[in-house]
């Protein structure tokens, strides 16, 4: 469904130019879930919105159902991949209401039944007719992510991008957005692309996944050998141990150059 | 001293005017704190940082705060006056708060801040403060003191400005720190090798630490004593390793909502509120 051959991202020009992401390779499967793990500045998210099209200037290849993408996105590659971000207090108008956040990329697609679909997508992702006219700033924070979620949803399309998406929230309120993305990838046969630095987080939602660092990748892997904590890569099996909490010991032995 | 309890609060409740009426932030904490480090846990709204706030008497002007007993190193907080307050504030009790880049003044270099810290408190030479300084990066780990000392809190990195913050709380060896969210904004290595020179400075001088967090896991390896709040209330206590076996539903519903590593589930369990938790 998704294929990501040799990406390059460089920002800045000369003796100041980042070389964010290089040469990564992956590819996900039609309905899969693949996550992109790494601490920041590892450039997982630079991935990500390097295949969204938020990003102007990157080498490689990036095929999308078997299209391959160039610098302008088209109108068929937007109604099949969106987005869904970090902080859903900055990804919502906060003069908009429910209904005109839901309705804006229907109109935008040129796709009738709005008001049908408004109430679908509010349905799907737990909420009620209330909500419809209610300003950003009248939901908490998991009801916003909520909204991402069905702004990303109304259009039907085929593949989500999520970066980070439950890293703002409370621990119970995550568990109700992971869910949620969970069935609605079963129901719709979604494809995802998850960017998080909770090894958690993807091992509960991904089959796939790649351990960022620097740029590269250092390690693809399947999910169960996250789960069964035999990861190869020293640097991955330091994220490991990093994941299980405070412990002197552990710290005495990080080594930053790994 | 030592066996006293540095800090007693009993029956603390602080409560915010709103145009919708009062809203009670904190209903009724009490614990008592020695030198040792105690976590309090909570999602976001359940008065945790509104009570790390209250001990500094930082709540906001539209809030008030009782108690029936609110004292720090035998002194009533209650009836402090500001003098005292200040006396208080940064010497005997500092802060460390979530993110360095918002809590360091962005134009002066951080090792006049960390130097101010202590020339404010303390009668010496700006000679003695900036070595006093220098040595209190050190003990933070920061490899080059005289560079860092010079830099601007935009040229470092979030780890460093976390180190920078602790050095700068630490440098009057207060007798009791809060730190709210020290190293949310962490990458998680970054965040434990910040919280062992915390751990160390805080096991070596004696110092007392509330430890406020959201991240349950953390607090259950890092602090000797946990409190589990929700609405204002704490419904819960246990020793920080004891946490894994807490009672109440509310702490084991969120416990039980965490995705874990290597015990996959098909779906999450998550939690149903109970009105009666709010009491």
């Amino acid at each position: 469904m998704l294929s990501v051959r040799h990406l390059d991202v460089r920002f800045g020009r000369n003796e100041d130019a980042v070389h964010a992401v290089r040469d990564v390779t992956f590819e996900v499967g039609r309905g899969a879930s693949f996550g992109l793990v790494g601490e920041s500045g590892s450039g997982k998210s630079t991935v990500l919105r390097a295949i969204a099209g938020l990003v102007d200037r990157w080498t490689g290849t990036i095929e999308v159902g078997g299209e391959a993408l160039g610098a302008e996105r088209s109108k068929r590659f937007r109604r099949e991949v969106q987005m869904v971000f970090q902080d859903p207090y900055g990804a919502l108008h906060p003069r908009h209401t429910v209904d005109q956040i839901l309705k804006e990329p229907l109109e935008i697609h040129r796709i009738g039944d709005r008001d049908d679909r408004v109430m679908q997508a509010l349905a799907e992702v737990g909420l009620d007719e209330r909500f419809r006219f209610r300003f950003p700033h009248q939901l908490s924070g998991g009801q916003r992510q909520r909204i991402a979620v069905a702004r990303a949803l109304v259009i039907e399309p085929k593949v989500i991008l999520l970066d980070e998406p439950t890293s703002a929230l409370d621990v119970s309120i995550q568990a109700e957005v992971l869910n949620l993305l969970q069935r609605l990838r079963r129901e719709r046969s979604l494809t995802y692309v998850l960017v998080s630095h909770n090894l958690a987080v993807v091992s509960h939602m991904c089959d796939t996944l790649a351990v960022m660092r620097d740029g590269e990748v250092v390690e693809g892997m399947a999910v169960e050998a996250l789960r069964s904590g035999t990861p190869t890569h020293p640097y991955t099996r330091q994220l490991f141990r990093a994941a299980s909490g405070y412990d002197a010991d552990l710290v005495a032995s990080l080594v930053d150059d790994l | 001293m030592s066996d006293a309890a540095l800090l007693e609060i009993e029956d603390l409740s602080v409560t915010y005017r709103t145009a919708k009426g009062p809203v009670e932030a904190v209903r009724g904490v009490s614990f008592t704190l020695g030198r040792e480090k105690l976590g309090i846990v909570g999602e976001s709204g359940s008065g945790k940082s509104q009570t790390g706030r209250a001990i500094l008497g930082l709540t906001d002007g539209n809030g008030t705060v009782h108690a029936k007993t609110f004292r720090f190193a035998g002194i009533d907080l209650r009836h402090a006056s500001e003098r005292t307050m200040r006396s208080i504030r940064g010497n005997r009790i500092s802060m460390i708060l979530q993110d360095p880049r918002y809590s360091l003044n962005p134009v002066m270099p951080v090792g006049r801040q960390i130097a101010e810290a202590f020339l404010v408190h303390h009668r010496t030479s700006q000679r003695d403060a900036r070595q006093r300084a220098l040595n209190m990066l050190e003990a933070v780990r920061i490899r080059d003191p005289e560079r860092v000392y010079r830099a601007y809190p935009h040229e470092l990195s979030g780890g460093m400005g976390q180190r920078v913050m602790i050095a700068m709380m630490m440098i009057p060896e207060p007798d009791l720190i809060i730190a709210d969210e020290p190293t949310s904004a962490l990458d998680v290595t970054v965040s434990l090798q910040v919280l062992a020179i915390l751990d160390r400075l805080v096991t070596e001088r004696g110092t007392g630490l509330v430890f406020i967090s959201h991240d349950l896991e953390l607090v259950a390896s890092f602090c000797d004593r946990v409190l589990i709040m929700y609405a204002g209330r704490i419904v819960e206590s246990c020793a920080a390793r004891d946490l894994a076996e807490a009672k109440h539903p509310y702490t084991r519903g969120l416990l039980n909502s965490l995705p874990k590593i290597d015990r996959p589930v098909a779906v999450l369990p998550t939690l149903d509120r109970d009105p009666s938790w709010a009491g």
